[in-house]
């Protein structure tokens, strides 16, 4: 990709709608630029792609593979809003509220919460399969401008990456493995860390949930008049196409 | 729909706020269009205690926080031919549902009570007991949702719910044209 950086592009498609794509883009990138929403929990724009959440997988060749990335191939035909998918998602998305505690009517993020707002736009509303495993996790409040209520973090990983790549700091970070995996700070706790409120890590846009919470802000804006209340997550690319 | 019998229906709040209740009467004057539709057995805004007979649809607010709510829940579902969770403490325990992980404690429960009836800074509990009284029902471990006990047919998401996804789900359900929700309806606060 380095030296003649043609732009040269090519085409696949998404559930039959013709996307164009240029070498290096994957699925989700091409799909976001033409108008096409992919439900994404782990990726966010300005952060490096992980590929941890899974509600972004799309059928690729038949196969199973997480749109944020697998890159795009000429030809293709991907499959993203079909039943089976979209049962899928609806699954995983519910099994994240089920892994934490999400109380949806106490939490200050109600409204902005991207896992909730998933959870509308999958039309979570059905009598629950699953148990609810009601961990007992920390609430830190030890920060004079920041508080973590981990209770509600789904481990997408996008504060480590924000302040890792962004703000050039590692305050987060991942510790334990499978189902133990946990996103944790820098130290005893967040006072300890060089967090500050004004960091991209921090920032409002960065955790999908409530669980990085900024102090004295919480319910500026009311519930009911909040990011998703008045359109679905993801209506903001799927306009792009009209 | 102009001869059809009218449908019975049953209400119940079980651990809840009575919210989702109030939230029925957000209906408003459609109530005159709904009550044109059904007649009401065992439920608060009748007053009955017992169901007088078989009920089309049992509404549930709240979920199960004592053995009382599990025997009424159990009632309603023998009782009723569509058990609804109205809200989301019916839907996943809710506010109440915040007992079951008290954060470093082993014993949610316990640290619970002892918070609001002997430790608390604010109480005035001149006996420094926890109530104990035979006639109170017994506490469970933890609030269940009301899918962990019996079957549920529909849940009514919100809290509390718009009168408007009531009022729309019920007369959907009546006139058997219910397919899900409309998106722009569904909101879990």
């Amino acid at each position: 990709m380095s030296g003649t950086k043609k732009e040269t592009g090519f085409t696949f498609t998404i559930d039959g709608v013709e996307i164009t794509a240029y070498a290096g883009q994957t699925i989700m990138e091409a799909a976001d630029e033409a108008g096409v929403y992919i439900p994404r929990l782990c990726d966010h724009e300005g952060l490096r792609h992980q590929g941890s959440c899974r509600v972004c997988t799309v059928k690729a060749g038949g196969r199973s593979v997480a749109a944020c990335t697998q890159p795009a191939a000429p030809g293709q035909a991907v499959e993203n809003e079909t039943p089976h998918l979209t049962k899928m998602r609806r699954d995983l998305v519910e099994m994240l509220f089920h892994e934490g505690n999400h109380l949806c009517p106490i939490c200050e993020a109600s409204g902005n919460c991207e896992l909730q707002a998933m959870a509308y736009r999958l039309d979570m509303t059905e009598a629950t399969k699953f148990p609810y495993l009601e961990p007992c996790r920390a609430l830190d409040a030890s920060h004079p401008d920041i508080a973590l209520d981990t209770n509600r973090c789904i481990s997408c990983g996008r504060c480590i990456r924000a302040s890792q790549d962004v703000d050039g700091k590692g305050v987060f970070g991942y510790v334990g493995r499978g189902i133990h995996r946990r996103v944790a700070v820098n130290g005893e706790n967040l006072a300890d860390t060089d967090a500050q409120v004004s960091d991209h890590a921090i920032s409002a846009e960065v955790c999908p949930v409530g669980c990085i919470i900024r102090k004295r802000v919480g319910f500026a804006v009311p519930i009911g008049e909040r990011e998703f209340d008045h359109g679905l997550i993801g209506h903001d690319i799927e306009e792009k196409r009209k | 729909m102009s001869e059809l019998p009218k449908a019975r229906i049953a209400t119940a709040s079980l651990a809840g706020c009575f919210g989702c209740h109030m939230a029925i009467l957000d209906i408003d004057e459609r109530l005159i269009d709904l009550m044109q539709l059904v007649d009401v057995d065992r439920s608060p805004l009748t007053d009955k205690k017992r169901f007088t007979q078989r009920c089309d649809i049992g509404i549930i607010e709240g979920g199960c926080c004592n053995e009382e709510n599990v025997h009424v829940l159990h009632d309603f579902r023998r009782n009723c031919d569509v058990l609804i969770a109205l809200g989301q403490c019916a839907i996943m325990g809710g506010l109440p549902a915040m007992r079951n992980a008290i954060m470093h404690s082993d014993a949610p429960l316990r640290e619970c009570l002892d918070e609001a009836y002997i430790t608390g800074k604010y109480i005035r509990n001149t006996t420094h007991n926890v109530p104990n009284d035979p006639a109170l029902p017994l506490l469970l471990d933890e609030v269940y949702p009301c899918s962990q006990v019996v079957e549920i047919d529909y849940q009514i998401p919100g809290c509390a719910p718009s009168g408007d996804i009531i009022f729309d789900t019920l007369s959907k359900l009546l006139t058997g044209k219910f397919r899900g929700f409309e998106r722009d309806m569904i909101k879990f606060d």
